[in-house]
């Protein structure tokens, strides 16, 4: 998350101090991702070392001191709002690597191990489907936060039902043994290392 | 006393090489005014554990109880009292009948239970009232879209006195804001006293529900535990 372009929205609607910015950080987002004072002060200093914030006053440290956003800053803020975040690297998935691992290990059931996660997000989901529902109408911040987390959730428990389906059915019908079909993949591997 | 207990259910379909051992040994127990999911892959039993629960069909061992009284016991008449009266059912694909008006689909389940024309009525616009659908009353099924037709079906399911509300996928192909409202729905009915059990694969669906019940190959292999309370996903914010 970028604290840099959310405290440069902020100032878009005039110059603020950085109590204030925390405040209406939290505000916006339902509270639910917390910053602490440093952080905001810190980020301030370097907005205002890059030219896209300046403050008001005599340079004062202080909580009084004032910023308001430069025309940079608001070019700055226009670009990154139109820029889609980096999703093209495949992360490498804690979870996707325990299920992995599940797979070759000895004497360990893939499908429990699929399963104790599953109940675990479902449990997660669960809390946060109450907080939505503890929510007003109007808390549209909030509400659109509880539901990216609630999608992100979803989509897990997606992929441990495929991955469930798929074992289930890799168990009932087995692949024939190693034979024949070695040799080819082998030789696509050995391409892919040139 | 639970509103919908299963005690050690099983339910075989066919013989020999055909048989299919749908639910092995399904113990659940549902209280008034609680909200279980069961989850499971397409195969697993839930659909099978609904039709058994709702004593649309028999189970080939253990027994159901529904307040209490085993449905086993139950003549035929009484069966099918008990499902008129105090079971409702929700469908994935809505069954509403196309040839009567939304008010008239939700109190034909009384009028066909013996209950006046006119009571049945007045129940079946009280209903409708709750879910919002008062000024849809007179229009018929194919004057409605998808939201508001599964919202008829849930009122149809709660109309009356019935206590035990039974739902297949309910949001059925619902887009999420639609889906969402569903869910909402059984759960109002829920906390006004009727025991809910949702069949879904939609855990967001699932997770409006106070317990969640994971069903495998015919069997109960997990549920979820008792939450500690929503304030534990905002913890970060105590520490700042």
């Amino acid at each position: 998350m970028s604290v840099r372009h959310a405290l440069l929205a902020l100032l878009s609607d005039g110059p603020k101090y950085g109590l204030q910015l925390r405040q209406e950080f939290e505000d916006r987002t339902g509270e639910v991702w917390p910053l602490n004072v440093g952080q905001v002060y810190t980020t301030l200093q370097r907005l205002e070392r890059d030219g896209l914030v300046e403050s008001e006053g005599d340079g004062d440290e202080g909580p009084q001191r004032g910023f308001r956003i430069t025309t940079e800053g608001a070019a700055e803020l226009a670009t990154w709002l139109r820029t889609p975040p980096d999703m093209t690297s495949p992360p490498r998935d804690e979870l996707v690597i325990k299920v992995l691992v599940a797979l070759r290990l000895p004497g360990v059931d893939v499908r429990d191990v699929v399963q104790v996660h599953r109940r675990y997000v479902v449990e997660l989901m669960q809390q946060w489907t109450r907080l939505k529902d503890d929510a007003a109408d109007d808390e549209v911040g909030f509400l659109l936060v509880v539901d990216a987390e609630l999608f992100r959730l979803d989509s897990v428990i997606r992929w441990l039902d495929a991955a469930d389906g798929r074992l289930a059915r890799l168990a009932a019908d087995p692949p024939a043994p190693p034979g024949p079909a070695l040799a080819p993949r082998l030789r696509r591997r050995q391409g892919v290392r040139r | 006393m639970s509103a919908l207990e299963l005690r050690d259910v099983s339910k075989v379909y066919g013989e020999g090489a055909n048989e299919v051992r749908a639910l092995r040994g399904v113990d659940l127990s549902v209280e008034s005014g609680a909200l279980v999911a069961v989850m499971g892959p397409s195969g697993s039993g839930k659909s099978t554990l609904l039709t058994i629960a709702g004593s649309l069909e028999v189970p080939s061992g253990g027994e159901v109880l529904i307040d209490g009284v085993a449905v086993s016991a139950m003549s035929r008449n009484e069966r099918a009292r008990l499902r008129r009266r105090a079971i409702g059912y929700v469908f994935q694909d809505f069954n509403l009948l196309a040839g009567l008006t939304a008010v008239e689909n939700v109190s034909l389940p009384m009028e066909l239970d013996g209950i006046g024309a006119r009571k049945a009525r007045v129940a079946g616009m009280e209903a409708l009232e709750e879910l919002g659908l008062t000024d849809r009353a007179s229009s018929f099924p194919e004057e409605l879209s998808g939201g508001e037709r599964q919202r008829v079906a849930i009122a149809r399911a709660v109309v009356g006195d019935r206590h035990l509300l039974l739902a297949d996928e309910p949001s059925g192909a619902l887009d999420s804001a639609n889906a969402e409202a569903v869910i909402r729905l059984i759960r109002a009915a829920c906390q006004r006293g009727v025991a809910g059990v949702v069949v879904t694969h939609d855990a967001q669906l699932a997770s409006w529900a106070d317990r969640v019940v994971f069903l495998r190959d015919g069997r109960v292999v997990d549920q979820t535990r008792p939450p500690d309370g929503p304030e534990s996903l905002l913890a970060p914010k105590a520490k700042s």
